[in-house]
């Protein structure tokens, strides 16, 4: 039986995390740990995170979860989720600027104040609800269709560097990249566990993934 | 643009129950919620709002044991609210499952209490509800002032602003019930709606009202809400969550089909 950690650092509710990959792949063993030794024994990893960016850094140098998550970065399939997704970035500008994990490197972004969508309409921040997403190839988006709506709740997003590590964008009003690749590492700042079917189905491709694309 | 507006059924659980009143009396029983809620998921909701309007603090388990089923098979955002007064019982509905937690009295009592739960669980898990009821007299400007307790106790506090201070105060979201339409079924309150839509910069659900599709999809157009909420048409199955959304398609609304 394959196995999957969900990392818990103390930042948010990992309940719906858990049960959404359980009921995506019932012949998984998933296991919400947090010590450094449970996380490097399971075959996948899930980064997730709710709240404010210098929260979760904080958190994960507490907890000494800094080098671990670097380890499974380089060693086995690695999905990151929202808050997740942006401590993989270098560097965020919340909370007056925070150093992030940087294992894709680029920046995290606040939306623009006062956006304006179609006939001038001013945009809500946070960006909350079901957008489309724009995929571009990849084994994670096997089933899914082409311009599925994913949850979102977000008002910070990911500026890669690289511009080849855009797994996928979403327009708010302009594209934004809602998923990142590198290597064995995949990252959403939607929440699958929240998406009903298609973000079923993404968490069950990452437990089949074998970390090639 | 692309962003979906929402549609949100909405489930008043009493002790275990789904029901729903006509501004809050003559309840009728509209089934286990756990079956309501996995129906309108299959339905295709956004979201589903649980509401628990059980009096006694004897009681209060049962949301829980509601939110934590639900949340074990249905896989979309789920919001509770009622009785959430400390910050242990957001600690708790959030533990059981849910994404988000309705604050309302609590903040009328205590506006802290937003700053407080909004600093410790994050703005995006805090949904501050308000009761609106219209205050202005026929041939005045339009004015709305929060009520309590069901819409029997005034505050005097206008609703606008009040809706612009809880946002500062952390809300991610505000989940407006015009107390002069609850459960009336001849639409939203929709100038109280597009005044606080505009007035602030995060979402807003309209709420309390609808008695037919029309209604939701005026609550969007001329409201300017990005969700609508609704409770009676769909338990008593006379439209289907379905329904609603291919309506609202039709009346050139983004949604999510």
């Amino acid at each position: 039986m394959s196995s999957v950690a969900v990392i818990d650092y103390g930042m948010g509710n990992l309940h719906s995390i858990a049960k959404a990959l359980q009921h995506a792949s019932p012949d998984v063993d998933v296991r919400v740990v947090s010590d450094k030794q449970a996380i490097l024994a399971a075959d996948r990893v899930v980064f997730p995170g709710v709240g404010a960016i210098r929260d979760c850094m904080h958190a994960l140098e507490a907890t000494e979860l800094v080098e671990v998550i670097t380890q499974v970065a380089q060693t086995r399939p690695l999905l990151g989720v929202c808050l997740g997704m942006q401590a993989m970035l270098g560097h965020s500008e919340e909370n007056g600027g925070t150093d992030c994990l940087n294992l894709i490197p680029g920046e995290v972004v606040h939306f623009a104040k006062d956006l304006q969508g179609a006939q001038g309409k001013k945009l809500k921040i946070p960006h909350m609800g079901w957008n489309k997403v724009q995929q571009v190839a990849h084994p994670l988006w096997q089933n899914i269709a082409q311009d599925s709506r994913f949850y979102f709740v977000h008002s910070y997003y990911a500026q890669p560097d690289e511009s080849h590590r855009v797994a996928a964008t979403t327009e708010y009003p302009d594209a934004f990249a809602c998923a990142l690749a590198k290597d064995n590492v995949f990252a959403v700042q939607f929440h699958p566990e929240k998406s009903q079917a298609v973000g079923l189905q993404l968490l069950q491709n990452f437990l089949h993934w074998d970390g090639q694309c | 643009m692309s962003l979906a507006k929402r549609i949100i059924p909405c489930l008043d659980v009493d002790n275990g129950r789904v029901v729903k009143g006509v501004q809050f009396v003559d309840i009728r029983d509209a089934g286990d919620p756990v079956e309501v809620a996995r129906r309108y998921d299959r339905e295709g909701a956004d979201e589903i709002t649980f509401l628990d309007i059980t009096a006694t603090h004897d009681n209060r388990d049962t949301i829980v044991h509601v939110v934590e089923q639900v949340a074990s098979e249905v896989f979309i955002p789920l919001t509770v609210g009622g009785g959430i007064r400390k910050l242990e019982d957001i600690r708790c509905m959030l533990n059981a499952g849910a994404d988000k937690v309705g604050i309302n009295s609590a903040a009328v009592f205590n506006p802290e209490f937003v700053k407080q739960a909004a600093e410790k669980f994050g703005s995006q898990c805090i949904v501050v509800a308000i009761d609106a009821k219209k205050v202005s007299a026929p041939g005045e400007s339009d004015r709305w002032e929060i009520f309590t307790h069901g819409g029997r106790k005034e505050t005097g506090i206008d609703a606008i602003e009040w809706a612009i201070k809880m946002v500062d105060y952390g809300a991610g979201e505000i989940l407006l019930t015009s107390m002069d339409r609850d459960g009336t079924k001849i639409g939203f309150d929709l100038e109280l709606t597009r005044a606080v839509s505009e007035a602030v910069a995060v979402p807003v659900i309209a709420s309390g009202g609808v008695g037919n599709l029309e209604h939701l999809a005026a609550g969007v157009l001329k409201g300017k809400a990005d969700a609508v909420l609704a409770a009676s048409i769909f338990h008593f199955a006379e439209y289907s969550v379905e329904e609603a959304k291919q309506y609202m398609r039709d009346q050139g609304i983004e949604v999510r089909l």
